[in-house]
């Protein structure tokens, strides 16, 4: 089903939402940071909490979060393939196996990336709204027309970076960019955090970090080889409990969902202190 | 104020690449903010102090015009002292007179 289901009735009736879904977009600037990573395990950890989701992947000719998704063999029709009208917005949604409340629209790997704008997000998030809790979007890197796509729709922006110059500063321009749109304040999440490192000073800090960009901490996620492997197996981490990326993903949908969580112990020694929250939005206290 | 993370950690006092990262971070993004690379801001502060010069004259060895992040809108914040007026070439009107109280002058000695 799902993919292919065109013809066939709609498998169960629409549960409507109350307040229609909220749109987040994924985002940073810079390209390899964690945007896809992000988007699929914070997309797995909201249908876990049985919330429903719809991933787009607005990377136009670099398509990949079908593959971390473990979706790849089942592409029938893509986003483009539904702004340019070839099929309907419900056949191009992949509907995953193991959790019957997740789908992806993929995107195309070999078009124009022209062939769709801001208006066409807008118009397709607005299609799914009734039925959804929440549609992430995987935005491309840079501040092109691919950006300008994925943030048009946004209700609220994710940006993702890593604890090194070069992200910090593209993360920055991101931030400057939405300023401008008037977009609401993003949240942060900082991927690829090594502990020990940041021990020994020889690497930017959650609170470095928060302290130049000046927004909001909702996330902060651990380097882990166990990030590779489950990509290798198309099975985001947060599939699973216990490893600790996966964790801090999951944790990052709970906030998304309003929960107040505290931040999880990056290492086993020392551990996060209650104040650390007072680094995150107000959800958290 | 040290850092959280400074104190969970313990972290070496700013002596890292991860400070070095910061600073240069901070400096990279001020300019990317308003758009000014850093020779620009040179011509900029060159062309105050010659506005302010004209008027007054300014204490240049003590000049401190600096480009500041408050939250995220940058601003420039400067410092610029004038040079005491000097009403003529006396030099003994230059330095001025400790203030006088009785008690020092009961103490001092007669010259
Ligand atoms: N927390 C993490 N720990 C280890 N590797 C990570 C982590 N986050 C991302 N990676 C790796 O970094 C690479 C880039 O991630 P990806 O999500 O594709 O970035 P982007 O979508 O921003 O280009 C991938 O190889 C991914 O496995
Ligand atoms: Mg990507």
């Amino acid at each position: 089903m799902g993919a292919n289901g065109g013809a066939a009735a709609k498998p169960q009736p629409p549960r409507k939402s109350a307040t229609g879904a909220k749109v987040i977009t994924v985002t940073s600037g810079k390209g390899g940071v964690g945007k896809t990573t992000t988007t699929a395990n914070i997309g797995v950890a909201l249908a876990r909490l049985d919330q429903r989701v719809v991933l787009i992947d607005a990377d136009l000719g670099l398509r990949n979060l079908d593959i971390i998704m473990g979706l790849e063999n089942r592409i029938v029709y893509d986003l483009v393939d539904v702004v340019e009208g070839r099929c309907k917005l419900r056949q191009a949604m992949i509907k995953h196996k193991q959790l019957p409340e997740l789908y992806l629209i993929p995107a195309a790997q070999t078009r124009d990336k022209t062939a769709v704008s801001p208006a066409d997000m807008i118009k397709m998030a607005d299609q799914m709204r009734p039925e959804f809790d929440f549609i992430l979007i995987d935005c491309p890197a840079g501040i092109e027309r691919g950006f300008r796509n994925a943030v048009a729709p946004a209700d609220e922006v994710l940006i993702v970076t890593n604890p090194e110059v070069s992200a910090v500063r593209d993360a920055d321009r991101i931030i400057g960019l939405l300023e401008a749109e008037g977009k609401k304040t993003p949240h942060l999440i900082l991927n690829r955090v090594k502990t020990e490192m940041i021990r020994k000073g020889e690497m930017l800090s959650p609170e470095d970090v928060t302290d130049i960009l000046a927004i909001k901490l909702i996330g902060i996620v651990p380097e882990d080889e166990n990030v590779v492997s489950s990509s290798n197996s198309g099975m985001p981490l947060a599939f699973l409990d216990g490893s600790r990326a996966g964790t801090a993903y999951r944790n990052i949908a709970r906030r998304l969902m309003g929960e107040n969580v505290p931040f999880m112990q990056l290492d086993d020694n020392s551990g996060f202190l209650k104040r650390i929250q007072r680094l995150f939005g107000g959800q958290t206290g | 104020m040290p850092g959280l993370f400074d104190r969970m950690f313990g972290r070496a006092p700013k002596t890292g690449s991860g400070s070095k990262a910061k600073e240069r971070l901070q400096f990279i993004l001020i300019h990317d903010r308003i758009n000014l690379p850093p020779e620009r801001l040179e011509a900029m502060k060159a062309e105050i102090l010659q506005v302010i010069s004209k008027y007054v004259s300014v204490d240049s060895n003590n000049v401190d015009i600096a480009l500041q992040n408050r939250e995220r809108t940058p601003a420039i914040v400067a410092d610029i002292p004038f040079n005491k007026m000097i009403e003529h070439d006396d030099p003994d009107e230059d330095d001025p007179k400790p203030p006088k109280s009785p008690q020092k002058d009961a103490e001092k000695k007669p010259e």
